[in-house]
This record gives structure tokens, sequence and C-alpha cells, in this order.
């Protein structure tokens, strides 16, 4: 196993190439769910959590059930139904962690309220399976491009959170920006300072 | 059914990206180039219209407790539809796309449509519905990239094959435009400003009509 492969991987899903910042994956929930530091902390765990599994059970029914060469020999396989396996298998798995966490981690299961089953629809989630399978990354690859990029939202919400608490308690501005467009306006200068991570070619 | 009042609320009041402020994802990641706001805005209608048409026909047979997971099954069918059909006759506005595409699937106004208007209407409001707010999407996209590859680039109407190779019309002479705008920083301002341009502009609208009220 290549470790430096590895750590190129992680760095560029949490530096280089944020899911929220450069990639634009999962704009929904970072902008949903950033107006308290706790809930944020808690939704960039969830979505890391689920982001993790995902790319784990997505690379094993990609690889042993839809392009799986033992099944179709040389004829056409199902790399077509890709999309759909993929957003089923997710959102079994969400439904399922939220089974899980309501029966055995019922606080985390409160904490986490309505943004489970949200993660369902964000498109970090589908959007890291499908680059997984874009990019040819094998098992522990796929895994750890989903739990770095999970940890990439992680900070990115975290971040836009603590920023914002601090705005909307002191900031006037114009009343045409009030509420999301001057969120959208602090996200695009976090995002400005990012883009200093591109200049970060390590190997 | 009244079409006026639904062409109003797709483009303008209920407009699914600057009112209801959902699938800002595509609207800020693919909007750098003109062909990619049409390609991607007219993707999403005809998915959009199929998929209200087919959840509203289906409405009184989809159990309400798995209906999400019923509305994704049926949008996801028509994703892989549009995605087949993009790579075979576009295949360079799929790349350009890329993940985009196969993301429509979680794009947040199809599903927020078929669960917020197909659920409780009939088939043919909730076409009508899928093609206003398709509509409503297109045009946001359209100004974003027109905006942005503008400023960001210099030039206008680019990726569109037949235009000069595809680079577009240059307008500014090269090297002057904003390369930030193109970059992900320019999709949070430029999207920002429109927003705030819709809600000024809605405000505006309120104020006059509560002025006629009380004349």
């Amino acid at each position: 196993m290549d470790v430096q492969q590895l750590f190129t991987i992680a760095l560029g899903a949490i530096l280089v190439n944020n899911f929220i910042f450069a990639q634009f994956l999962g704009i929904c929930p970072f902008m949903g769910v950033s107006k308290k530091v706790d809930t944020a902390l808690g939704m960039g765990l969830a979505v890391t959590f689920v982001m993790g599994l995902a790319s784990a059970v997505c690379w094993v029914i990609n690889e042993y059930l839809l392009i799986n060469p033992a099944i179709y020999g040389d004829g056409p396989n199902l790399a077509f139904m890709q999309t759909i396996a993929f957003i089923l298998v997710i959102a079994a798995l969400v439904q399922f962690v939220e089974m899980f966490l309501k029966k055995n981690v019922p606080s985390l299961y409160q904490a986490l309220g309505i943004y489970l089953p949200l993660i369902t629809t964000n498109c970090a989630v589908l959007g890291v399976v499908l680059l997984n399978v874009q990019n040819n990354y094998n098992f522990i690859e796929s895994v750890v491009y989903g739990i770095t990029g999970g940890l990439g939202f992680l900070l990115a919400i975290f971040l836009f959170a603590s920023v914002r608490e601090r705005l909307d308690a002191t900031m006037e501005c114009p009343k045409a920006f009030e509420g999301f467009p001057i969120a959208l306006v602090t996200a695009g200068l976090i995002a400005l300072a990012f883009m200093g991570f591109s200049g970060l070619s390590v190997f | 059914m009244d079409i006026k009042k639904q062409f109003r609320e797709g483009l303008v009041t209920q407009n699914p990206v600057l009112v209801q402020l959902l699938g800002m994802c595509s609207t800020m990641a693919i909007t750098t180039v003109f062909f990619n706001g049409v390609g991607m805005g007219l993707s999403v209608l005809i998915i959009l219209t199929c998929s209200n048409i087919v959840i509203s026909a289906l409405r009184k047979v989809i159990p309400d407790s798995i209906r999400i997971a019923c509305f994704i099954v049926v949008i996801a069918t028509f994703v892989t539809i549009v995605d087949l059909l993009l790579q075979a006759f576009v295949p360079a506005l799929a790349s350009s796309l890329g993940v985009f595409i196969p993301l429509i699937v979680v794009n947040c106004i199809i599903l927020g449509r078929a669960e917020g208007f197909c659920y409780k209407n009939g088939v043919a409001a909730s076409a009508v519905d899928g093609v206003f707010q398709g509509i409503g999407y297109t045009w946001v996209l359209i100004v974003m990239c027109l905006v942005r590859e503008f400023l960001g680039n210099g030039t206008i109407l680019g990726g569109l094959s037949f235009l000069n190779d595809g680079n577009g019309i240059r307008i500014l002479p090269e090297g002057v435009g904003a390369l930030g705008i193109s970059l992900p920083v320019g999709g949070f301002l430029v999207l920002a400003c429109l927003i705030a341009f819709m809600q000024w502009m809605l405000a505006r609208g309120e104020k006059k009509q509560s002025e006629e009220v009380a004349k």
C-alpha cells in the first residue's frame, strides 16, 4: 500500500480540493445548518461518518455487482445503473444509521434530529462515491477519500458557523443583503482564503 | 389550474434558486461558461418535468412512509437517461459538467417540487410546474454564466462549438478579466449579488403594493 498516495488524497480532500470551497458539493446543508457551531459540528461528524461508510459499501457494490467481469464477462455490464444503485445504497445506509443511533446512542440521535435523514440528499455523499468511481480508487483509497472528504466538510462548516455566529450578532449590512446573501459573501471570502491551499503541491 | 400564477411563481416570486434557495451546488459550480449553463438548465428542466409527471401520476399508489425513496428512484431513472443521452450526443458538454449530471439526483429543486407540489396536485398542473420551475432555474444559470464568463474571462457565449471553436466572442482583451470571478469565490459572490437584487426587487414590489392598498 502506498502511504504517500493516501496522504496526497487526504491532503487534497481536506484542503486543496475541499468539498465545499473548491468543488461546490454539499452547499445546501452547509448553508442550512451553519447558524450555530454545535449543530454544525454534529452535522459535520454525521456527514463524515456516512461519507466513509458509503464509500466503502458503494465500492464493494460497484466492484462485485455492477462491473464484476466474473458475472458479465466481455459483455455489457451494469455500469449505467451506478447512479440509481448508489443513491439507494446511501438512502438505505442513512436509514440504517438512524435506526442504530436511535436504539443505541439516543443522545446523539436527539442532537442530530432532522439533519440525519437530510444527509441522503447531501450531494457531497453521492459526489464522493461517484468521484471514487471516476478516479478508479481502490478500496482503501476510496475509504480514505470518503473520510477525509468528510473531514474537509467538517472543517468548512465549523469555520463558517464560527464566523457566522459572530456576524449575525454584530454586523449591520444593506437591507437587500440581509440573511442569505451576506452568508454567501462570507462563504466566498473563506473560499478565497482556501484558494491559498491550491499552491500546496507537496509531491 | 392557474397558468399565469404558476409562470410568475416559477420565474420570479418562487424562483427555485433566488427565492427558495435550492439547488445551490450546481448553480455555483458549473456556471463558468455559457454553454454549461444552458446544458445544465435544459437537462434539469427535462428531468424535472418528466419526474413531476410520473410522480404526480403515481401519487395515489406511493405509500406515504417510503415516498422519498420512491421519488428518488423515479428521479434517478430520468437522470440516468439524460446522462447517457448527453454522453452519446454532446460528449463535450457531458465531460465539462462531469459529476454534476449524475448529481442532479440529489438536486433539492427536483425532490422539493416532488414533495411540495406533485404529491398534492394533478398531472397537468405538475407538468406545467415542472416546465416553469425549470425555466426559472435555467434563466438564473444563464445570467450567472454571462456575468461570470464576461467578468472572469472577458468573453461571452463560450462553449458553443460553432462559435469561434467554443472559445466564445472576446469582448475584453485577453488578461483583463478578473480571474477570481471564474474561480469558486466568484460563484459565491455573483450568486450573493443576484439573490440580494432579487430580495431588493421583491421588497420594492411589496412596498408599492401596500402603498396602492393604502390609497
